[in-house]
């Protein structure tokens, strides 16, 4: 049985330099990195130390919080650097790649005869466990609960979001044997959610023990909060887990071959870059190797990620592990004069107090601006119409603000995540840092439960 | 613009921490964002973040109310005129009379709000916050010309300290400002507000003030003894009172006479989705059902009115347009907007029928429901609640 469902509030920002369906090697990375930053709520405990050999596979650092869960070197080679920031805190472990990649050896019977207890050990011992991510709370999925379901998004519908139709193409039976593992984890169904009005590549359209839902309409239509919402959604006490489309192919290798094979395409975005196309590298590929002087002159800032949810990232960092997208944005700090009576036909707005609209088709090349400064809300209404929920987006907002845990859990806070909060907070009126807020709830209902 | 970048950048060490006029940073940086939009860069979240800002928004609205301050401007000298027997008045006559009128209160309205939020974003060390522009120019538009000088500034100060100030300022007040300043004077100088004396300006040149011989009475009052026949301020007939009061040449508050010049407004709030048109729309239905409903049942010439004529009389249209539509004071909620918007409407029509000692059954019906508007939204937020309740155990 599938679904189709449309969505009808939000809202698809158009922004110049989307990626083209080329593909290009990513440089030879020298070195690669994992940034327990990465993932939210973890207690790093390191596996290794400076100097040490590791293989692709071989755990670097565990989770404290569920021992269980491992974190793995994604080439092999030796252990160069573990960065540390303030108070210790461990903010990337740097892995200086051998010539010849070498794999640790997993010993894998047919994934068809395996129960959940025993796709899920494996998993958590070779490292793949943190590509599986729950909601609510938007973690990596806690073992030790049975999910009611698990959803795969295989569209992104962010601003320059890679195209997953393009990058599985052909790997259809690395996807399949994905979706085979991860059936294994649940009672429930899998959702495969796919975009409605365009042709799903082979490997979504063909994929067999899944239900095939459709989505249609603008952002965040991709998001699987959203498609969670419509189509199964999550009270008090339930869980739904969720991997991304080439991560499930990630681990389709995995069961077929028995090594962690961390290759990862990485589309390469945004109005900074010569030449926008796709990359083929590896998790944790370090940023330079794939930009490699592809970006025109000027201040610039590296987002691991999309423009709505990314991370800020430094040229010589490295690409975040559920990060599928580098994007180059104009920098600008220049002050504007009388620039909130000007008409600033260059910029975009959801408003039609300025003039975007009349120009749907545009490609915007935007900056990273404020555009005016946070104050109390005044506007209401704004938010509902970018945000795909049957949720009152700013009543909940206003009392994680006031730490009323009762009033979250009521309004809805477990159905959703910070990312589905990115439209609200690029149209907020009163420039309200709305995904930091929705984080900062969802991690004291985490902790509280835990 | 260059000689303004150094300007600032050549005192902004004085008002920096350290600085001898630290305290009055907020005061700096209220001149400096006017100035110039700082071109400080997202930090957290979103990388890319929407042009408007609440500047742009507040400037919106004060546009919108421009068609309605020029008309009063005009209208205030086509009253006097008309007043003083002299309708052949040139219109530059009537405008500039109009102006010199109006233009001080304009003044005095913001000196004296921009002047407490100044004073008040010192003591408390945040910025000062834009919502005063709007209301500063809301308050002189609902204001008889004759008021006083000194009234005008008692009401902003008593409506921008207890009606906003006192709640933590703008965004968290509970009851419209603008309103709360017209409330005030309405209660505390009742002959100053209300009767026939106040909504025309007759002062001669010379400065004494004109004898009998014309009738200031708003059309309201009028309807309290029929509600067909109306006369101007030169005493004579309207020949068609609803297409007078539809373009305002009629007397009332500054800016409330003429529902074209804030149909105008109205259709910029809309365009730009800055003013809540659900809000609007039900506010003219709960108006006309009210209105209806009193014409099925009249036993007095005001409930005999019109509907169509109540839309256009008093302060109705601009009530509903400028001041219900308040997003701080309004319902929240997509539905409760329709509700607040609904009943505003028909308590509007309700109080000045009822009683006509209150002709302004706008003010009234838009105070009382800011009180009740968060207890709509609790409804409408409880229902929603219910509804996702249920769904889980339809689901379950």
């Amino acid at each position: 049985m599938s679904k189709e469902i449309k969505i009808k509030r939000g809202k698809d920002i158009k922004l110049a330099g989307p990626a083209d369906k080329i593909y290009a090697s990513a440089l030879y990375a020298e070195t690669v990195a994992l940034k327990p930053g990465d993932f939210i709520g973890i207690r790093p405990k390191m596996l290794v130390k400076e100097g040490d050999v590791v293989k692709a596979g071989t755990p670097l650092f565990f989770d404290k919080n569920h021992e269980g869960v491992k974190f793995v070197a994604p080439m092999s080679g030796t252990v160069a650097e573990i960065k540390r920031g303030d108070k210790r805190v461990i903010l990337e472990v740097i892995i200086k790649v051998d010539q010849e990649t070498v794999y640790e050896k997993h010993d894998i019977a047919d994934v068809k005869g395996m129960n959940g207890e025993q796709v899920k050990e494996i998993m958590l011992e070779s490292g793949l466990w943190p590509m599986v991510r729950q909601r609510p709370f938007d973690v990596i999925a806690n073992p030790n609960e049975a999910p009611k379901a698990i959803f795969i998004s295989a569209f992104d519908s962010s601003p320059l979001a890679p195209d997953y139709d393009f990058i599985l193409h052909g790997q259809d039976a690395s996807f399949q044997a994905g979706i085979e593992a991860i059936s294994k984890l649940t009672a429930g169904k899998v959702h495969l959610n796919v975009r409605g009005n365009v042709k799903a590549a082979d490997a979504f359209a063909n994929a067999k023990g899944v239900q095939i839902n459709k989505f249609v309409g603008p952002h965040p239509a991709g998001n699987v909060g959203v498609q969670i919402h419509h189509i199964d959604p999550i009270a008090k006490g339930e869980t739904i887990w969720f991997v991304n489309p080439q991560d499930v192919a990630t681990i389709g290798k995995f069961f077929i071959s028995g090594q962690f094979e961390a290759s990862r395409v990485i589309a390469l975005a945004g109005s900074e870059v010569n030449n926008p196309k796709y990359y083929r590298t590896v998790i944790g590929a370090p940023a330079a190797s794939i930009l490699n002087g592809n970006t025109k002159e000027g201040s610039k800032r590296y987002i691991s990620g999309n423009v709505l949810t990314g991370s800020r990232i430094e040229e010589t960092s490295y690409v975040g592990f559920y990060d599928h997208q580098l994007t180059v944005m104009p920098e600008n700090h220049d002050p504007e004069f009388f620039g909130w009576i000007a008409p600033n036909f260059g910029k975009w707005s959801a408003s039609r107090a300025l003039f975007s609209w009349l120009m749907p088709n545009k490609e915007y090349k935007l900056d990273t601006k404020m555009n005016g400064e946070e104050r109390a809300y005044v506007v209401t209404g704004q938010y509902e119409t970018v945000f795909p929920f049957e949720i009152y987006p700013q009543q909940l907002i206003k009392s994680i603000m006031i730490d009323d845990i009762e009033s979250m859990e009521e309004l809805g806070i477990y159905e959703v995540a910070p990312e589905d909060f990115a439209l609200c907070e690029v149209v907020c009126t009163s420039k309200m840092p709305v995904q930091s807020i929705v984080r900062e709830g969802l991690e004291k209902l985490r902790i509280e439960s835990l | 613009m260059k000689v303004f970048r150094n300007l600032l950048d050549s005192v902004k060490p004085n008002f920096e921490k350290g600085g001898k006029l630290e305290k009055f940073y907020p005061a700096y940086d209220a001149f400096e964002t006017f100035l110039f939009v700082p071109g400080h860069t997202a930090n957290t979240g979103a990388h890319i973040r929407d042009a408007i800002d609440l500047k742009r928004t507040m400037v919106t609205v004060i546009l919108a109310m421009v068609p309605a301050l020029l008309f009063g401007i005009w209208n205030t000298g086509y009253q006097h005129f008309l007043a003083l027997g002299q309708p052949d008045a040139t219109f530059l006559e009537m405008f500039s009379y109009g102006a010199i009128k109006v233009l001080p209160i304009v003044i005095v309205s913001y000196a004296v709000g921009l002047g407490v939020e100044f004073i008040f974003g010192i003591i408390n060390g945040h910025s000062i916050n834009e919502g005063f522009l709007v209301t500063g120019m809301l308050i002189p538009l609902c204001l008889p010309i004759g008021i006083p000088l000194w009234m005008v500034a008692v009401a902003t100060l008593f409506a921008v300290v207890i009606g906003k100030e006192v709640f933590g300022g703008t965004g968290m007040n509970i009851i419209n400002v603008a309103l709360t300043a017209r409330a005030f004077l309405f209660f505390a100088y009742p002959t100053l507000m209300s009767g026939d004396k106040v909504w025309i300006d007759t002062a001669t040149a010379s400065g004494e003030a004109l004898a009998d011989g014309y009738t200031g009475a708003t059309l309201l009052a009028q309807s309290t003894e029929s509600a067909t026949n109306y006369v101007n301020a030169a005493g004579v007939q309207y020949t068609d009172v609803f297409s007078s009061a539809f373009l305002g040449t009629i007397p009332g508050s500054i800016g409330e006479t003429s529902t074209l010049a804030i149909l105008l407004g109205a259709a910029l709030l809309i365009y730009t989705g800055i003013g809540s048109w659900r809000i609007m729309l039900s506010g003219v239905l709960g108006g006309l059902v009210m209105s209806l409903i009193f014409n099925a049942f009249a036993v007095n010439p005001f409930m005999e009115v019109p509907a169509i004529n109540q839309l256009v009389f008093g302060g109705f249209a601009f009530g509903i347009v400028f001041m219900a539509t308040d997003p701080v004071t309004a319902s929240q909620t997509t539905r409760g907007k329709w509700i607040y918007g609904f009943l505003i409407g028909v308590f509007a029509i309700m109080i000045r029928v009822f009683n006509p000692a209150y002709p302004e059954g706008v003010m009234l019906a838009i105070l009382f429901m800011n009180v009740m508007a968060p207890l709509i939204d609790h409804y409408v937020i409880r229902g929603n609640i219910s509804k996702r309740l249920k769904r889980v155990k339809v689901a379950a």
